[in-house]
């Protein structure tokens, strides 16, 4: 375990998630919010001083670092995130309990959504900036960003790279890291821009824009409004939900678009399911809520919307979908446990992890009809190693044993099967919002201190993908073989 | 620059390492995930699973795009077709491994003009070389030659009882009155770019740079002039081996070859019928003790096992054999060996890893003064390279001693119409020499002679 290089890297967190405090504090001058100000100036100057400190006493001498190493400053960084920027919320007043701003900030970092405000609308401007702008820093992940832009990280910084990126296979786009990580954040921060453009044209005003942009990005899903999106005009709700599933794409294919290897990139199968998985779920949806709407234009609109919020895991609202018939809710359960493609902004299982899946179930049953034959799984036009099929149902166990612990952990609160089993759901697959008690137009509120944490903890194990959380916490990571 | 291997295995992973040092964005392409797997866990490339004959692999590794392509799978046959292919499909220039002696010894450069290569590589020839280098002139324990070996560098240890010991480099050029440099010396584990006031101790491993002549008058000077191999033992029957002892019989040397397999020694038998070639096994003292291991001027271990040609090794050099000279491939193995006291370390890939590096570097800039050859010493800590000086070299005709160099870049040696010498203060760099700097390996890269310059 190289701890020294752990150390450092927490040191270099620290240092960022300062410089990045820097920008909602811009907001908070430009709004006059004094408290708020402060707030962001004082916990970034404490935080940089702390980091400059550990970076320049630390002396790494080796800087190798193994798959484990890379794990455990994965997941130190992402807790140190989480535990820096929640303190502004409570010195500026607008959350009073720290677990609360923790949770809120973890649901940030983690682009899951949840948020324990009953009165977003009563929040500071710059706090709403900072909450959504936590989104976007977690959509893409920080130790990507600070590969992108300091050279000679580490070595290895594959690594990291892996523990970070959500995905069962890392695919690099260019044979270095350092770039392939400065194009994904340049394909990010474009399709930001664009996206940014794009609402401002439809009228929405710019913060709106900005901060419903992160939460689109990141797929997040913190709005500024009780009622998510569902006042904003029809457009804006459209390239909302257009962007959402945009950001639930691999970035990679973006990539390949932009080498113009347009057939390349048209050959993911994982795109293919992806897509026809929205497009089915929409045409059940709307067929099933038309009713309920006056016209069918609406009801698309909501359904489409609601699908890609979901699926792409990020948690806006156009309709209090709680009330939809249970059909609807069934297929949204289901969506959010599928997630969008690997290597994208997303949460959940992923679809090419459930592809896989599938086609392993497949194989095992053609090979209890024909016990001799030998088969293998094919995806993205090539055979699939055993090794990656087993680490995918590997995952798919680990993950439905977390899900069943942290379940089982807040049951005891007194919501009911729906709301818990949901939240849970809707927390562990980055989502937001659930059925019932936390339903879009609820908040988290209600839930006790104690499983505010374990969901803040089911929230990271999500975005993280497990592994680097459980290699953190394992006592043999950290102890020495005597 | 972009640059395609094909083939992970050792050769394959030490150019990753050593181009990857470089700068260069490389591209590594297998047929085993496992062997992907692992060096894309070790090495910061990107990296594709596939047949290198495969037009859609390559297509893949986007072989068009790729300024250098470099084929050094087991196969030569597949390196050449590979080369071919890649060459057809865009690659801008191809290197394949080819180490079979039938394709070498006969017609190479056809086949390379037929298949439009631009280098191949030869690693048992190479090590093979290096061995007969250090044969020929037995003090040294390492010699790099330049400009086709006009001037050398040669490696020597100060042993106990050395005149050197205390003596400062200044006094020592007085005393001889030869001209030649000390260039490098390595104490411990530090490497040092010596100026007049260095001190030598004992225990110092050195380079010297002179011209070759000079050489070996400082050697007969210092007493350490032996004389050359003249029978030479050799254990292992394997490429490296055949090219050796051609050689070796070519200059007139006895040679004795060991090998347990019966095959092998039957085709040795009949390529080379001036050797002696013996059927047994090399690991049993019997069999060495019964061929004379304690009368051989020199042994020399070149079995497929490191640690075999280690061990065996120290029993010739406890036989008290004046030169042993081992192969080893892995280099935590080979600093071992060394530290516990093995004179000479041969390693085929870390001479291929020279040539290669020497050669991408020159690729890289086809303007201004190209890299002729390039060693790495003491590990890989110290650059030894040889740059052509052309027209437009800006700081032609300024004494050396005006020159603005960087820290620990020397100029150690000018090669002007056939003539090497080790330039003094006063010399000049003039258009058309060939000139040979030693430069620690840091952060600077030399790629072009204006990098010497401040």
């Amino acid at each position: 375990m190289n701890k020294r290089m752990v150390l450092k890297t927490a040191g270099r967190i620290m240092q960022i998630i300062s410089l990045l405090l820097l920008i909602p504090a811009i907001v908070a001058i430009i709004y006059a919010e004094v408290k708020q100000l402060f707030a962001f100036c004082i916990t970034a100057l404490c935080a940089f001083l702390v980091g400059l400190a550990i970076v320049k006493f630390t002396r790494t001498k080796n800087r190798v670092i193994y798959a484990k190493d890379g794990f455990a400053i994965t997941a130190l960084a992402w807790i140190i995130m989480a535990a820096i920027g929640a303190v502004p919320f409570v010195i500026a007043g607008d959350i009073k309990s720290y677990v609360d701003a923790v949770f809120e900030t973890v649901s940030g970092f983690t682009t899951t959504g949840a948020s324990i405000l009953t009165n977003v609308e009563a929040m500071s401007r710059s706090m709403l900036f900072w909450r959504s702008f936590t989104h976007w820093i977690g959509g893409m992940g920080v130790l990507v960003f600070v590969m992108a832009i300091i050279p000679n990280f580490t070595d290895r910084s594959i690594h990291i790279m892996r523990a970070e990126m959500p995905g069962p296979i890392i695919g690099k786009l260019v044979p270095r890291v350092k770039d392939t990580a400065k194009i994904l954040y340049l394909i990010y921060i474009f399709l930001t821009v664009l996206q940014t453009a794009l609402l401002l044209a439809g009228g929405m005003p710019l913060f709106d824009s900005l901060v419903h942009t992160f939460g689109t990005a990141g797929t997040g899903g913190f709005g500024i409004k009780a009622d998510s999106i569902a006042s904003y005009s029809p457009y804006c709700q459209w390239i909302i939900a257009i962007f959402m599933l945009i950001f639930g794409v691999n970035f990679n294919i973006y990539y390949l678009l932009l080498l113009r290897r347009i057939r390349t990139a048209l050959k993911s199968s994982e795109l293919w399911c992806y897509i026809s998985i929205v497009l089915v779920s929409v045409a059940v949806i709307t067929a099933n809520v038309a009713p309920i709407y006056k016209n069918f234009s609406t009801a698309l609109r909501n359904s489409t919307f609601q699908v890609a919020s979901i699926i792409s895991t990020t948690g806006f609202a156009t309709a209090d979908f709680d009330l939809w018939p249970g059909l609807c809710k069934a297929i949204l359960l289901l969506l959010m446990f599928c997630g969008a493609c690997a290597g994208s902004t997303a949460g959940g299982l992923k679809v090419s992890r459930v592809v896989m899946l599938f086609k392993s179930v497949t194989k095992e049953i053609r090979r209890m009809l024909h016990p001799r034959s030998i088969g293998k799984v094919h995806f993205e036009g090539k055979s699939v190693e055993d090794s990656t099929l087993s680490s995918v149902s590997t995952y798919f166990v680990i993950y439905m044993i977390c899900f069943f612990m942290v379940f089982l952990l807040i049951a005891f609160e007194p919501f009911g099967f729906e709301s818990n089993f949901s939240a849970v759901a809707a927390c562990f697959n980055n989502i937001g919002p659930g059925f019932s008690a936390v339903g879009p137009t609820a908040s988290y509120a209600g839930y006790t201190d104690f499983s505010k944490i374990i969901l803040s903890f089911a929230m990271l194990l999500g975005r993280l993908e497990i592994f680097p959380i459980v290699v953190f916490l394992s006592p043999r990571t950290w102890i020495k073989k005597k | 620059m972009k640059i395609i291997i094909v083939g992970g295995g050792k050769i394959g992973a030490t150019l990753i390492e050593s181009l990857e040092n470089e700068g260069h964005d490389i591209t590594v392409v297998d047929r085993d995930q496992k062997v992907i797997d692992e060096i894309s866990n070790i090495y910061d490339v990107m990296c594709v699973c596939g047949n290198g004959v495969d037009n859609d692999t390559l297509k893949e590794a986007e072989v068009s795009k790729a300024e250098l392509l470099i084929s050094v799978t087991d196969s030569d046959e597949i390196n050449m077709l590979i080369c071919f292919i890649a060459k057809k499909m865009g690659a801008s220039y191809t290197v394949a491994r080819v180490r079979n002696p039938e394709f070498n010894d006969k017609r190479m450069g056809q086949v390379k003009q037929y298949l439009d290569l631009s280098l191949t590589i030869n690693p048992e020839f190479l090590a093979a070389l290096e061995i007969f280098n250090i044969l020929k002139l037995p003090a040294a324990i390492n010699i790099e030659t330049f400009s086709r070996r006009n001037f050398s560098m040669i490696e020597l240890v100060l042993k106990e009882g050395t005149h050197l010991d205390g003596m400062n480099l200044i006094e020592l050029r007085k005393k001889y009155n030869l001209n030649f440099l000390i260039s490098v010396v390595k104490r411990g584990d530090e490497v040092y770019i010596p100026d007049g006031n260095f001190v030598l101790k004992t225990g110092d491993h050195i380079c010297l740079t002179a011209n070759f002549i000079e050489i070996q008058k400082l050697l007969k000077m210092l007493g350490l002039a032996k004389k050359q191999s003249k029978s030479v033992m050799i254990l292992g029957a394997t490429t490296t081996c055949y090219y050796l002892a051609k050689m070796l019989i070519r200059s007139g040397t006895d040679v004795t070859i060991i090998d347990k397999d019966i095959n092998r020694c039957n085709q040795f038998a009949e390529k080379l019928p001036e050797a002696v070639i013996i059927n047994g096994d090399g690991a049993e003292q019997e069999v060495l003790m019964e061929e004379g291991i304690a009368s051989t001027d020199a042994f020399v271990s070149l079995t497929g096992m490191d640690e075999e040609n280690i061990l065996i090794s120290f029993f010739a050099q406890s036989q008290n054999v004046p030169r042993v000279i081992a192969k080893v491939n892995r280099n935590e193995l080979a600093a071992m060996a060394e530290k516990l006291g093995l004179d000479s370390i041969v390693s085929p890939k870390k001479a291929v890893s020279n040539v290669v590096t020497s050669y991408a570097r020159a690729l890289e800039n086809s303007l201004g003064s190209n890299v002729e050859t390039m060693y790495k010493l003491m590990n890989g800590s110290v650059e030894a390279l040889e740059f052509n000086v052309q027209s437009d070299f800006k700081s032609q005709h300024i004494p050396l001693k005006d020159m603005q160099l960087k820290k620990d870049v020397l100029i150690a040696g000018i090669i002007r119409k056939r003539k090497a010498f080790v330039p003094i203060g006063d010399d000049e760099i003039i258009a058309g020499d060939k000139i040979i700097v030693i430069a620690k390996s840091g952060d600077q890269k030399m790629n072009d002679l204006a990098d010497i310059l401040r």
